[in-house]
């Protein structure tokens, strides 16, 4: 049986967008060929680091969480130690509670991303509506 | 020869300063998973140089401080928490 696990990694931030949406899209596709199953990635973006790693002081954050055999994570781990644009990395196995958590953060954020679009259909409507009353 | 009463009501000093009884905030609050990216509130179990808080000051249960201490050491590995710091809050 698969296990969940997450893998959060810092991606230098001297690259360019295009390079490092590729970098980001390497490893995704690395996880999918291993026959990982990906549950969810969420992009955290630049974020300002506690100290500094090789010199640089903020980094770009990125999350996936997928569930996949136990090999599949050392392949995984090497190839990111590998990876000079790669300043930090951690993936640690989810327990249940973990997974409870996650799901009802994932929950949560749908309804907000919902809310933000129906906001926005609202103003959308009372933008137009003035219009035409005119 | 009546006795008149002495107006000091209480032999002992009533303690004037009660101190709260500490509980653990997750087992009150249900709080089961200890997300390390959540910088905010790991804050609270860190004094102002970044170290952990001693159970005895948090109140929190041995298994929740296990919990508390490794989330914390996981954010200062992807520097979300600092090692050291001078004047965190």
């Amino acid at each position: 049986m698969p296990n969940q696990y997450e893998t959060v990694f810092i991606v230098t931030p001297i690259l360019t967008d295009d390079k490092l949406k590729e970098t980001i899209k390497k490893y995704v596709d690395i996880l999918k060929n291993d026959k990982a199953e990906i549950v969810d990635e969420i992009d955290w973006g630049l974020r300002k680091t506690a100290y500094p790693i090789q010199k640089k002081n903020n980094g770009y954050y990125y999350i996936i969480e997928y569930k996949a055999e136990p090999e599949v994570i050392a392949n995984f781990e090497t190839l990111l130690n590998r990876d000079e644009d790669i300043l930090r990395f951690l993936t640690f196995k989810l327990d249940k509670y973990a997974i409870k958590y996650y799901v009802k953060r994932r929950q949560e954020r749908k309804t907000e991303k919902k809310d933000t679009e129906e906001k926005k259909d609202v103003e959308e409507k009372k933008e137009a509506e003035p219009v035409k009353s005119e | 020869m009546a006795f008149s009463k002495p107006d000091i009501k209480f032999v002992i000093a009533p303690k004037i300063d009660v101190p709260k009884k500490k509980y653990c905030r997750f087992i009150r609050n249900g709080i089961k998973y200890v997300d390390f990216k959540d910088p905010d509130f790991l804050l609270k179990f860190l004094n102002e140089q970044g170290k952990l808080l001693p159970r005895r000051l948090t109140g929190n249960s041995l298994k929740f401080q296990k919990k508390v201490a490794r989330s914390v050491k996981r954010a200062r590995h992807l520097a979300i928490l600092p090692y050291v710091s001078d004047l965190m809050k």
